[in-house]
């Protein structure tokens, strides 16, 4: 009836505003740090890479590729840094899907591979050329493997938290990382130096920023059920 | 003896006993010996400790002087193994690296010193990284046994050379001037140069076919130079060990039967490196 109708549509509109209005004020997602990586000074200038050694990598890039120790971008930002949450014992869930890195055009892909203890990692050789795949590890076991163009992906785990730089012997511009680490709240920043950690439950949280040139810098955070303020990491860059 | 003295000893020797375990009571065995790393210790400081150092890590007050450095025993990448790449060598491998010595190196034969002794320093040296009882050694690679060589299994292995590329370091001879040898550094960051097949010398891991099927099958570690093993099958390594022979100045069964076929057929060959691509 006319009555019951405008009764139920009623309440309806109020529940339905009730619940937008209280979506309007519910506060950003909470257990969340984010922020940015930046420089202060002068970062040194990346230098060309020549490829004239392997012409099947040269004439993959139209031109040439830099190099990528200290990669910044607008505002700058740096690209390449690892910023995660230290722990004593592996924090988050554990990775079971495998994380790839690939050669590809004589270069690694991507700079900077992030991995958890114990994940699984694929190694793909795209080029036309053999490359010999050699983490310089220390604290994990070191170990050198060629492969050749066409061959299987290699596969490898770690089993302890370390920064490993990888190269190529082969293509001694080749220059990479692999990052393990024991927790998976941890994020590598793009081209605008922007980072967020997710899903932290509230508590004290040492956050580290680390890059392969500029070091490591560490800051305590809080997080709270409300939102965390921006955390800045600002490296002190040097032309050289 | 009064009772007091005899509990006294008992008591000394107990003490004496608890303090021997606490200097590393490790025994490793190599063959027939059992090495002792406490004697080991003592022996490791007469004749190790100068280029090697007190702390195993290859920082001996030589090590400045020397070219290349002192194995650091603290990192355990060993270069001389019968392990796959990325595991620990045997205590034997250790022993016959010691007794062999690494030529062009500073490290010299130490087959003077009795083998004992040896033992007992290889048991030392395991004791300078935790890995030797977290992980231990590696499981020896299996190699079967040597086909014999003629011209076909060397054309084959001379084919695997250019495939896998081996001449981008070694060069097309063997000379170690490859496109890329100039820019190798090792591990560490020290320059290094690959293998030069022309000068006759004995490879760094021994002198035999079998040692060089076990450098490229096995990889040699804390340097350039990878393993081969997920790309080979063993009788595609032996061809290339008999093509390898070649290059050498050396009057080996191989060279005989390439140095007499080379000459009415020299014109079939595709040239190696980047000209044979």
């Amino acid at each position: 009836m006319r009555s019951t109708h405008l009764a139920t549509l009623t309440i309806t509109a109020l529940a339905g505003s009730a619940l937008l209005a209280l979506a309007a004020t519910r506060p950003p997602a909470a257990g969340t740090i984010s922020g940015t990586v930046t420089f202060t000074g002068t970062p040194p200038k990346m230098k060309p890479i020549d490829m004239a050694k392997e012409p099947s990598c040269a004439k993959q890039h139209a031109t040439p590729v830099m190099t990528e120790n200290v990669v910044t971008g607008p505002n700058n930002s740096v690209q390449w840094a690892v910023v995660y949450v230290e722990s004593a014992e592996a924090g988050g869930a554990a990775a079971t899907e495998a994380a790839r890195y690939d050669q590809k055009g004589c270069q690694y892909i991507p700079h900077v591979a992030v991995l958890q203890v114990n994940q699984p990692l694929d190694i793909y050789n795209d080029d036309q050329t053999s490359h010999n795949i050699h983490p310089l590890a220390t604290v994990n076991p070191e170990w050198n493997k060629s492969q050749p163009p066409g061959a299987p992906p290699i596969h490898a785990t770690y089993a302890k938290p370390e920064f490993i730089p990888v190269k190529c012997n082969v293509h001694p511009w080749m220059h990479g990382y692999f990052v393990v680490l024991n927790t998976s709240h941890y994020a590598v920043t793009g081209e605008d130096g922007a980072f967020s950690l997710k899903g932290l439950p509230p508590g004290k949280y040492t956050v580290t920023a680390w890059h392969e040139k500029f070091g490591k810098q560490s800051q305590e955070v809080t997080v709270g059920t409300g939102e965390t303020p921006p955390v800045k990491f600002v490296f002190k860059a040097l032309p050289y | 003896m009064k009772l007091q003295t005899q509990w006294a000893a008992l008591g000394f020797g107990l003490l004496t006993l608890s303090l021997a375990g606490t200097v590393a009571a490790q025994q490793v065995k190599v063959g027939n010996l059992t090495g002792d790393a406490a004697a080991g210790k003592k022996e490791y400081r007469r004749y190790c400790i100068g280029c090697h150092g007190p702390n195993g890590d290859g920082t001996g007050e030589n090590a400045q002087w020397i070219d290349p450095k002192p194995r650091d025993f603290v990192a355990a990448s060993f270069k001389c193994r019968s392990t796959p790449t990325g595991t620990l060598p045997t205590s034997t491998d250790l022993f016959n690296a010691m007794t062999r010595g690494f030529v062009n190196t500073n490290m010299p034969s130490w087959l003077p010193l009795p083998a004992q002794t040896r033992a007992n320093l290889v048991a030392y040296i395991e004791t300078f990284s935790p890995r030797w009882k977290t992980q231990g050694s590696g499981t020896p690679i299996t190699i079967p046994a040597e086909p014999a060589a003629d011209i076909q299994s060397i054309l084959r292995g001379r084919a695997t050379f250019q495939k896998l590329e081996c001449w981008k370091c070694h060069g097309t001879t063997g000379h170690g001037d490859g496109p890329s040898a100039s820019t190798l550094t090792d591990s560490k960051d020290n320059p290094i140069r690959p293998f030069n097949f022309s000068v006759a010398t004995r490879f760094k891991c021994g002198a035999t076919n079998a040692d060089l099927y076990r450098i490229f099958m096995t990889g040699v570690d804390g340097t350039p130079m990878p393993s081969f093993a997920d790309q080979l099958q063993p009788n595609e390594a032996w061809d290339l060990v008999h093509f390898l022979r070649t290059l050498e100045p050396l009057e080996t069964p191989e060279a005989g039967i390439w140095n007499a076929w080379l000459p009415a057929h020299e014109k079939e060959l595709q040239p190696l490196g980047e000209q044979g691509q």
